[in-house]
């Protein structure tokens, strides 16, 4: 009567090995996504730039100091939400702030900076998203952390918010810096 | 005092399963009737603790009491009040408790219902219902307080997430909880003939209305749940794919099958061990899709924001539950005993060859699911799975069950000759045949590509062999059983559903464009114009209405109606929402959402048109029309207790 098959602990050897695999998914964060590019050189472009489309930009030329490379466009809703955050940001004047305007129309574009204040030292247009491929940009915004060296030292995927900026970003800026003194 | 009040009384609550669990189980095993007896009041008290909790609850909602931190962050004073009842639910804390008081609600339904089972049965019933709600209550009280302070108290509320703030919303939580809950029943029913050794046609019987039950609810619970996407959404989807969805689809397979395996196990004895681990696969499905809604290990739409420290206690609760009951049926399966014996050509087999296929199409979706966990556990990188591997996978796997599910009700039990089975089935095929070519050319040929066509074919052959097996019941002597009926429903509404998938998937269009009043677009032989636009005030938003008029043909003769669909902002989230207009039809829906509003005046509007969208509903409107006639079934209220091993209920 009492007779027990090994073939009974299936269902439960099965379930197990889904537990470890649970317990493993539950230190991960499955909205963080990694770059590729995170601590290699920011890949090369040259670009015209938005408002004068005789002058270009490429990101050599902010080699020497750490700068930010922020990727939007005015048909994103969630560029309008980090848009305020960016100008306030870049009144303090704590680096220089590249836009990179994906994906847009010219008009389009310059009127959104005319209409929410423009916080970039400059904006490089990627009308076809050619460029967004390079840098492996799936969704507005995005934006890249990158050293004077030309190395993306980090990526934030989504709107920059106050708090991401005082609590990530400054501090990475520090360390950034800190070390460039001997 | 009130929030304090249900806080005491949820501890009470927490205290009052506990000892049911321990009492009911432990006087079971000992055969002592007086610790038994414990556990009806016991499952009473836990109730009544948890309705008064909820109360506790819902009156700080509508008092919009700001010292509580879960009304601040949910509910605001400008929220509507039927939104400020239902907001209890839309988050967190509420919700699980909504699960809590439903399980308690269960118990106290089968303490109820249960007068006519064996005490030490109905007791070890409890005990087992009893130790799962002491864990979520103790998950409640531990990680998710839904009663807690906040000090000094806010001044407004962040108002309740404006997705939520919905009618499909006030009944989708409650409908699928009760749905996910209900397994519990069947799940405790197995555990407690596991842990007493008895298997027999009248635990069988006695598990089939509950399973009904909890199934009906699970299947109203997707339905209203996949009709608010669709038209909350604005985009005219009715089902991503996505892993809470999939959470409450898995135990819908499951519990399909365990219900079939019911029937096999009441009628002829067989499939015991398949039955009793399906009862215990349909629950821990259930939990497993509340460990993922809950624990945020995948993305979803549904996310609510979450911690690890719950995600853990969660996870500790499904291996306590699940693991439990998994090792007790390793141990006790080989006591089971094989059921009767059954020729290749039966009933028995057809619906054995269902069951395993439904259960491998659960693994699949289960594998969709959790494969981009696994993957990124394994450190091998990040990925989707989307609706195409779903597509791919699912659909294979779940044709076959559909070929198969209605030849089944015209095998015999036991064994049956393939020329007998033939000279019924051939007038099915050429009905169906016949049908899917009439759908086929109503949808204009040119229209219907393979895939389609498959899918016609598929609603063709199970409407052509209900209608053959409709016409040889009534045409046979006897009462034709409730249970019949509701089989017969619940298949005839999957070749509805079937039908409305193809015709959706298939003949569905779509434009997005960019409209200023005035302008028009066309869209499957609709005209469409944009009349006017004006903004208003509602209670705690304000709005953009559009008057859209859709007229039958492009000289704008013949008006079919106008629709005013709405852009709005909530002002405590600052969150824009859109709702849709949608003219419904039986054949049609034309559908029209309104997206960004552009500078001066001019609005990107979305148009879709969706055939025989309606009758995906109404195919789940059958199948769970089917279910609620089972339950009726006379036999399920019959008084006298069964012996074992007999067909009784032919």
């Amino acid at each position: 009567m009492k007779k027990i098959s090994p073939r009974a602990f299936l269902p439960l050897a099965i379930f197990l090995v889904l537990v470890v695999f649970l317990a493993i998914g539950l230190r991960l964060n499955p909205r963080e996504l990694p770059s590729t590019l995170i601590d290699q050189p920011a890949p090369d472009f040259l670009l015209p730039q938005l408002g004068q489309p005789n002058q270009t930009f490429s990101p050599r030329a902010m080699r020497g100091q750490e700068w930010l490379l922020n990727v939007w466009g005015s048909w994103c809703v969630a560029c309008g939400q980090e848009h305020p955050t960016l100008v306030a940001f870049a009144r303090q004047q704590v680096l220089p702030i590249v836009g990179l305007n994906y994906k847009d129309g010219h008009e389009a574009a310059t009127d959104w900076l005319k209409r929410l204040g423009d916080p970039y030292q400059l904006t490089a247009v990627d009308a076809d998203g050619r460029i967004g491929i390079d840098y492996g940009v799936y969704g507005a915004p995005e934006t890249f952390l990158i050293d004077r060296e030309g190395i993306i030292r980090h990526k934030y995927i989504g709107p920059l918010t106050p708090e991401l900026i005082e609590q990530d970003l400054l501090p990475r800026l520090q360390q950034l810096r800190a070390p460039a003194a001997p | 005092m009130t929030l304090e009040l249900g806080h005491f009384a949820l501890i009470v609550a927490l205290l009052v399963c506990c000892v049911q669990a321990v009492l009911a189980l432990v006087g079971a095993q000992r055969a002592h009737a007086g610790m038994m007896a414990t556990a009806r009041p016991a499952s009473w008290a836990q109730f009544g603790c948890l309705v008064l909790a909820w109360c506790c609850l819902t009156w700080a909602f509508v008092q919009s009491d700001f010292s509580s931190l879960l009304v601040a962050q949910h509910s605001s004073s400008q929220t509507p009040l039927i939104y400020r009842i239902t907001g209890v639910w839309g988050n967190h804390e509420g919700s699980l408790l909504l699960w809590s008081l439903s399980l308690s609600g269960w118990t106290v339904a089968v303490a109820l219902f249960s007068r006519r089972l064996p005490q030490a049965f109905t007791a070890r019933v409890l005990g087992v219902l009893g130790a799962i709600n002491a864990g979520f209550l103790a998950f409640l009280l531990f990680t998710s307080n839904p009663f807690l302070r906040l000090l000094p108290p806010a001044l407004e509320g962040h108002d309740l997430n404006p997705l939520l703030q919905d009618p499909g919303m006030i009944i989708h939580p409650p409908l699928l909880y009760m749905g996910y809950v209900g397994f519990s029943v069947a799940f405790a029913f197995a555990l407690a003939a596991l842990l007493a050794g008895r298997f027999d046609a009248a635990w069988a019987r006695w598990s089939r209305p509950w399973t009904l039950v909890a199934w009906l609810f699970l299947t109203a619970g997707i339905a209203v749940g996949s009709g608010w996407a669709y038209y909350e959404l604005g985009w005219g989807g009715w089902w991503f794919w996505d892993p809470v969805e999939n959470a409450s689809f898995m135990p819908w397979l499951l519990g399909t099958a365990l219900l079939h395996s019911l029937a096999v196990t009441e009628k002829r004895g067989a499939f015991r061990s398949w039955t009793v681990l399906l009862a215990i696969g349909a629950f821990s499905l259930s939990l497993l899709g509340t460990f993922l809604v809950r624990s945020g290990v995948v993305t979803s739409v549904h996310a609510f924001a979450s911690d690890p420290s719950r995600g853990l206690f969660i996870l500790g609760l499904l291996v306590a539950v699940i693991g439990v009951s998994l090792t007790v049926f390793a141990l006790r399966a080989g006591s089971l005993g094989g059921g009767g014996r059954f020729a290749l050509l039966s009933r028995d087999t057809s619906l054995l060859i269902n069951n395993v296929l439904l259960a491998v199409a659960t693994s699949a979706v289960l594998l969709g699911t959790l494969y981009p966990l696994f993957i990124d556990a394994l450190g091998m990188g990040k990925l989707s799975v989307g609706p195409p591997y779903f597509e791919a996978v699912f659909v294979p796997l779940i044709a076959p069950v559909m070929v198969l599910m209605v030849i089944g009700p015209f095998v015999r039990w036991k064994s049956d000759t393939a020329r007998r089975l033939l000279r019924t089935l051939w007038l099915v095929v050429l009905g169906a045949l016949v049908l899917a070519g009439v759908l086929a050319a109503c949808m204009g040929m040119d229209n219907v590509s393979p895939a389609a066509f498959g899918g016609l074919l598929l609603a063709a052959w199970i409407a052509s062999a209900s209608a053959q097996l409709l016409w040889q019941r009534l045409r046979a002597p006897g009462r034709i059983a409730a249970g019949w009926w509701g089989m017969w429903l619940a298949h005839f509404g999957l070749a509805v559903f079937i039908l409305g998938v193809t015709v959706v998937k298939s003949g569905g269009q779509d434009l997005d464009m960019r409209m200023r009043v005035g302008q028009q677009a066309e869209l499957a032989g609709y005209t469409f114009v944009l009349l006017d636009e004006k903004p208003y005030r509602g209670p705690n938003y304000t709005a953009f209405t559009a008057r859209i008029a859709v007229y039958l043909d492009d000289q704008r003769q013949h008006l079919l109606a106008e629709l005013v669909p709405e852009k709005r902002i909530y002002h405590a989230r600052q969150m824009p929402m859109t709702e849709a207009a949608i003219d419904i039809g039986i054949l049609r829906d034309v559908y029209v959402s309104l997206g960004e509003r552009l500078e001066d005046g001019e609005w990107v509007v979305s148009l879709h048109y969706r055939p025989l969208i309606s009758w995906l509903w109404a195919g789940c409107a059958l199948m769970g029309l089917g279910a609620l006639v089972a339950v009726l079934d006379r036999r399920y209220r019959r008084q006298r207790s069964p012996s074992p091993q007999t067909g009784a209920a032919a």
